[in-house]
């Protein structure tokens, strides 16, 4: 028995902290089930579980209005960064150049601040410097920040995925007399395309959760994470456990469906 | 890093890496690729960063609050820090705490994803992402239903008579848990990664010398997934020493960190400005300086 349990042991702890992992998830998504009356943080046993936040996501004020500055916010800065960080990821990789060192430091450091300190800093500039010549807090702010901390990551990942690609295979190509061009966009690209993919993906729920920096930079515009922490002292209404849930079947269905089609390339 | 943004793009396996021919001639097109990105970072991080130094050493006219004159005022960093000692101190002591029970959690599930799994590797490493896609707020607000003083934990232990002030939420256990939780995965994935890479054969061989599970582990299994334990425990603490959503969410006014001073400095206080900046400068110097005694000592390659 004690033989079997030690053998075990690191995969019963495993499972444990899955449950751990899973378990506000599982939360959010009964309490958008709940028929509350004033504010959805205990459980209203009478009329509930209840469908009607589910049939009216859009149903509290704000929310998704929220939901769509978080959506646009998200692609623009996720198709800037993953441009952006692509480049530089091609240019730390394939080339030595003067100056490598300091851009890696310029890349590796954003990562290693605290979001707060990212977003301070941005909050006094913006504040202290920008608006002098316009610009004010708002959905722009927040998109130029969001570029800010994402490239970093698409660089480490595109980085990743350059590092691992078999110079050979450009080589051949080469000697099979395929000018620069063709050799990039027939060979290279489609083999780093996995990378990038990941990368904008990365990118994307990074921004699409980001709240202190988006805090400091937002001014009088809502994200979605902004309205759920706004209004926690009010009491944050069901249909942000709609959305919220929603986001999370969406995203695992990406991700699952890569995964399939990942591995149906490789048979 | 790598560690965490590889699993995260979706590669189940990680390919080592192949050196890479270095590309001569034509000296102007890294620099082209390089622009833009390095022009966004330098206007975007580099020069805010700048300006908050000047901010943190910026005067208020007296008189008119929260209207402040360039200056070289070093008098404000010495009254945040001394005024803000205690929440300095909390965001180490809990950031460190919530590092320690994350990596006392992670491993075992790293280590059972990388050599107990099986088939099933995948889907845990996805299982390990997916609470990622809940936004964080709702997940910590989900803590603070969990942990409530009529929630199901509070209300075993306190029948069980083993909860000695009576509640959970709003004591620094309730915050620790919380940074805890939300930091998880950025301990799983790069010591799943490092243990990913290591040949299962070398830790049975180890199980063949010294017969025992724990020497093995000791001397075999830990030393080798070090790199990963190393950036797992930058990739929790960073975030979790300068957060305050947890504090804000499952603490009070005796749990606050330095996060929340920051912010309430920044948005409530007028005049906050100068010291608000002094004490996120002081962070980030404290944060890098630790950064880069890690990275002197165990080498960049593993965390870039």
């Amino acid at each position: 028995m004690i033989r079997w349990l030690g053998n075990r042991f690191a995969m019963i702890t495993a499972l444990l902290v899955l449950f751990y992992l899973f378990l506000p998830v599982a939360y959010t998504f009964v309490f958008s089930f709940n028929n509350y009356k004033k504010s959805n943080i205990t459980w209203n046993p009478e009329g509930s579980p209840t469908l009607k936040h589910w049939k009216d996501p859009c149903g509290a004020p704000g929310v998704c209005e929220s939901l769509v500055v978080s959506l646009q916010v998200g692609v623009i800065a996720t198709l800037a960064a993953t441009v952006l960080g692509t480049l530089l990821a091609f240019a730390m990789v394939r080339h030595r150049f003067r100056g490598r060192g300091t851009s890696n430091i310029l890349v590796f450091v954003p990562m290693a601040t605290p979001e707060i300190v990212l977003g301070a800093s941005l909050l006094t500039i913006f504040v202290q410097g920008f608006s002098n010549i316009g610009l004010q807090l708002g959905f722009w702010t927040i998109v130029m920040a969001h570029i800010m901390f994402a490239i970093s990551f698409v660089v480490v990942t595109v980085k990743a995925r350059l590092q691992s690609l078999d110079p050979r295979l450009e080589e051949a190509a080469q000697d099979l007399y395929a000018g620069p061009g063709s050799t990039f966009w027939k060979i290279t690209f489609p083999l780093v395309l996995p990378g990038i993919v990941g990368a904008a993906l990365l990118a994307f729920s990074l921004s699409f959760d980001d709240f202190i920096i988006t805090n400091f930079v937002s001014g009088n515009e809502t994200t979605f994470p902004k309205f759920v922490y706004i209004s926690y002292l009010r009491g944050i209404p069901a249909q942000a456990n709609v959305i919220g849930f929603s986001m999370f079947v969406i995203a695992l269905a990406l991700v699952i469906g890569g995964q399939l089609v990942g591995n149906a390339r490789k048979k | 890093m790598s560690a965490l943004t590889h699993v995260s793009a979706g590669a189940g396996e990680t390919p080592p890496p192949v050196p890479q021919p270095a590309r001569r001639g034509r000296g102007w097109v890294p620099y082209l690729l390089l622009l833009p990105g390095a022009l966004w970072l330098l206007v975007f991080f580099v020069v805010p960063l700048i300006q908050l130094f000047t901010v943190s050493l910026q005067s208020q006219f007296p008189g008119y609050p929260g209207y402040y004159y360039r200056d070289l005022n070093f008098g404000n960093y010495v009254t945040a820090i001394t005024e803000f000692a205690p929440q300095f101190g909390r965001s180490f002591v809990f950031a460190g705490l919530a590092t320690f029970f994350a990596f006392c959690l992670a491993y075992p599930l790293a280590y059972a994803m990388a050599f107990k799994a099986g088939r099933w590797r995948n889907v845990m490493l996805i299982a390990v992402i997916a609470p990622f896609f809940t936004s964080f707020i709702l997940r910590t607000v989900a803590w603070r239903q969990i942990l409530a003083d009529e929630g199901p934990v509070a209300s075993t232990l306190n029948t069980l008579h083993l909860l000695p002030g009576g509640r959970i939420t709003e004591t620094w256990v309730a915050v620790v848990a919380g940074l805890t939780y939300n930091f998880l995965p950025f301990m799983v994935l790069p010591i799943y990664a490092s243990l990913e890479r290591a040949d299962p054969k070398v830790i049975e061989a180890g199980g063949d010398l010294y017969a025992n599970g724990f020497t093995t582990f000791r001397t075999v299994t830990l030393p080798i997934s070090m790199p990963g334990v190393l950036a797992g425990t930058l990739l929790t603490f960073i975030p979790a020493a300068g957060d305050y959503v947890n504090a804000e969410l499952l603490g009070s006014d005796n749990t606050k960190m330095i996060g929340n001073v920051i912010e309430s400095q920044f948005f409530r206080v007028l005049g906050g400005f100068p010291t608000a900046a002094a004490l996120s400068f002081t962070l980030m110097a404290l944060i890098l300086a630790l950064v880069f005694v890690y990275v002197r000592r165990f080498g960049t390659e593993e965390l870039l």
